[in-house]
């Protein structure tokens, strides 16, 4: 069963083959995050919209009841960081859901595996989304609302910075708080969700949520405990600090572990190791999964 | 070196065998088409090809493992999967940009010289330019890919006949250079018969037919046979034999010009014949005892 090459003189491939440039890993990843904004851009749109609406909500309460103004400064600030920063927890999830479904669906896995690059970078690519990128992208959106509502509040009254916390070093919590938690301790979840997302036949939400949920259940019944719903909690409301400095406001608390504190959390370690396992069942699942 | 080679090349999903250990070895600056019904494995073939499927048995391609190289291998082959693959969120400049930016031997330029021939805005999305406009951009992308290997399956399925055959112009005019190997699937034969040097029917997960477009024209005739030399012609054991408009045309393998010449009129036949022809017959015999 062998077509001769009577044909065709065979030339030798090596003498045609051009000059090809040379791709190096880094911009091979590059190009696949881009590619992932390009594609996701609720990426920057929902949180953008988030700050925007509450910005426009500071506003009108500043202009509504001015006397206000003063009181308990640093709590809007507070907030419009925790909204913005939901927003790309949310967004996150429903990222990471559809990162390696979507594509099977709507069959374009075809075209992206035409090109020569690796599922592993694929996949880390994709989960360098809510690990780096909307972090990072959070911190900036919320650094500037703060900034812009900063403005606002004084220029009705020039002067009167939130005593009690300097702006830079809430700015500078709030980073140390989004990098740690919302990338590094969540990394697990998003890991999940990704390998959900590379497996599920359809559903991927379900899938994601349902196992759990089961566990939960079946643990609740056979043994009358909640250990894996403590773990679960655990995990979402983050490393839990010290007591003693649980009463302090809101932003103290969230960034309250210091980073000695917060890597020598197990964890952190664990956290990290489960979403390598993750990650790793994701890159084979890819490799064989077809379009749906 | 030979291009694609596989030796005993298996694939079953549970109890259905898509592909029956087939041997193929396809050289280097040839195009093949791979004629097969639906359901007959070429989808299977080209998915182990690409390294997109694991596969029972050897195969090589350009020299590597597809399936644990693919990256590599995808180097230097390319492929279109059907239409429609396109992310349809996909601008056209982001496709120029996401190729060059993770391509090695994409040329930007070259991409961008096709697409000038085309009506497409660099700005549109994918999902805004009608069916032809998307495969011809996946052909731009694809062409300025300076590979060794192309594979193509079903590439113009839904496009209308003047998309299909500038498809293909393009293709050998603008593409193919006798350097490089293409290896095209589709059901419209008969258009690309005239494209091809090598064309292998596949029927069942096994391998029914394969010669070069040369030898097919050297060995095959169809004569429309004249009413009273019909005995005599059967006599000769066509391969296959079908009514026109009441007079029989038959198809001869290896038989001499002259003595067909003297039976009726003789005509080129299409590989499409060849092909019902030769499924046909494996239909009659016993399963796979055409190869």
């Amino acid at each position: 069963m062998s077509t001769p090459s009577n044909t065709v003189s065979g030339i030798p491939v090596e003498s045609q083959a051009g000059a090809a440039a040379v791709i190096t890993a880094g911009r091979r990843m590059y190009w696949s995050v881009r590619r992932e904004l390009w594609e996701y851009r609720s990426i920057y749109i929902a949180p953008l919209a988030a700050a925007g609406l509450f910005l426009l909500a500071f506003v009108t309460g500043l202009t509504l009841s001015p006397a206000h103004r003063h009181e308990g400064l640093d709590t809007p600030y507070v907030f419009a960081a925790a909204l913005i920063m939901g927003t790309g927890f949310i967004v996150g999830i429903f990222y990471t859901l559809d990162a390696l479904y979507g594509e099977r669906r709507d069959r374009s896995i075809l075209f992206w595996k035409s090109l020569p690059v690796s599922d592993l970078t694929t996949v880390l690519s994709k989960f360098c989304i809510p690990l780096v990128i909307l972090p990072l992208l959070t911190f900036a959106i919320a650094l500037v609302t703060q900034f812009v509502m900063l403005l606002l509040s004084s220029g009705f009254s020039v002067g009167p910075l939130g005593a009690r916390m300097s702006f830079f070093h809430m700015s500078l919590m709030l980073l140390y708080h989004i990098l740690t938690v919302h990338g590094l301790w969540y990394a697990p979840i998003y890991a999940w969700l990704l390998l959900v997302s590379a497996w599920a036949p359809r559903a991927p939400f379900l899938w994601a949520f349902l196992p759990p949920f089961v566990i939960w259940g079946v643990e609740r019944i056979a043994f009358r405990t909640s250990h894996f719903l403590a773990m679960l909690q655990y995990r979402v409301t983050g490393p839990e600090p010290p007591t003693t400095v649980r009463s302090g406001n809101l932003m103290e608390m969230i960034s309250a572990l210091t980073p000695a504190q917060f890597f020598r959390t197990p964890g952190l370690w664990g956290g990290l190791a489960l979403a390598a396992i993750f990650l790793a069942a994701a890159v084979r699942l890819r490799r064989n999964r077809e379009p749906i | 070196m030979a291009c694609i080679e596989a030796r005993g090349l298996r694939k079953a999903f549970g109890t259905t065998i898509a592909v029956d250990s087939i041997d193929l070895r396809v050289e280097e600056g040839h195009i093949l088409g791979l004629i097969g019904p639906n359901g007959a494995g070429k989808t299977t073939v080209f998915n182990a090809i690409l390294g997109l499927t694991p596969y029972q048995g050897e195969l090589k391609v350009l020299g590597r493992d597809p399936w644990t190289q693919r990256d590599q291998l995808m180097r230097d082959a390319c492929f279109i999967a059907d239409v429609a693959v396109l992310p349809r969120w996909m601008r056209v400049c982001q496709g120029l940009d996401y190729f060059a930016g993770v391509h090695p031997r994409f040329d930007r330029a070259k991409a961008e010289g096709f697409l000038a021939k085309t009506t497409i805005q660099r700005n549109s999305r994918v999902r805004e330019l009608s069916k032809g406009m998307v495969a011809q951009l996946h052909l731009a992308l694809v062409m300025a890919i300076d590979a060794k290997l192309l594979v193509l399956d079903e590439p113009t399925l839904g496009l209308d006949i003047l998309f299909r055959k500038q498809f293909y112009d393009s293709l050998l005019n603008d593409y193919f250079d006798r350097s490089r190997t293409i290896v095209v699937t589709t059901h419209q034969v008969e258009e690309i018969q005239d494209v091809l040097t090598d064309v292998m029917f596949i029927n069942r997960g096994r391998i029914v037919f394969d010669c070069s477009m040369e030898e097919f024209e050297r060995r095959y005739l169809e004569v429309m046979v004249n009413p009273e030399n019909i005995a005599a012609a059967r006599a000769l054991k066509p391969i296959y034999e079908r009514q026109v408009f009441g007079r029989g045309i038959l198809l001869f393998d290896g038989v001499e010009r002259q003595q067909l010449a003297a039976l009726g009129d003789l005509r080129k036949p299409s590989v499409a014949d060849l092909f019902v022809a030769v499924l046909s017959n494996q239909s009659g015999a016993a399963q796979g005892g055409a190869r």
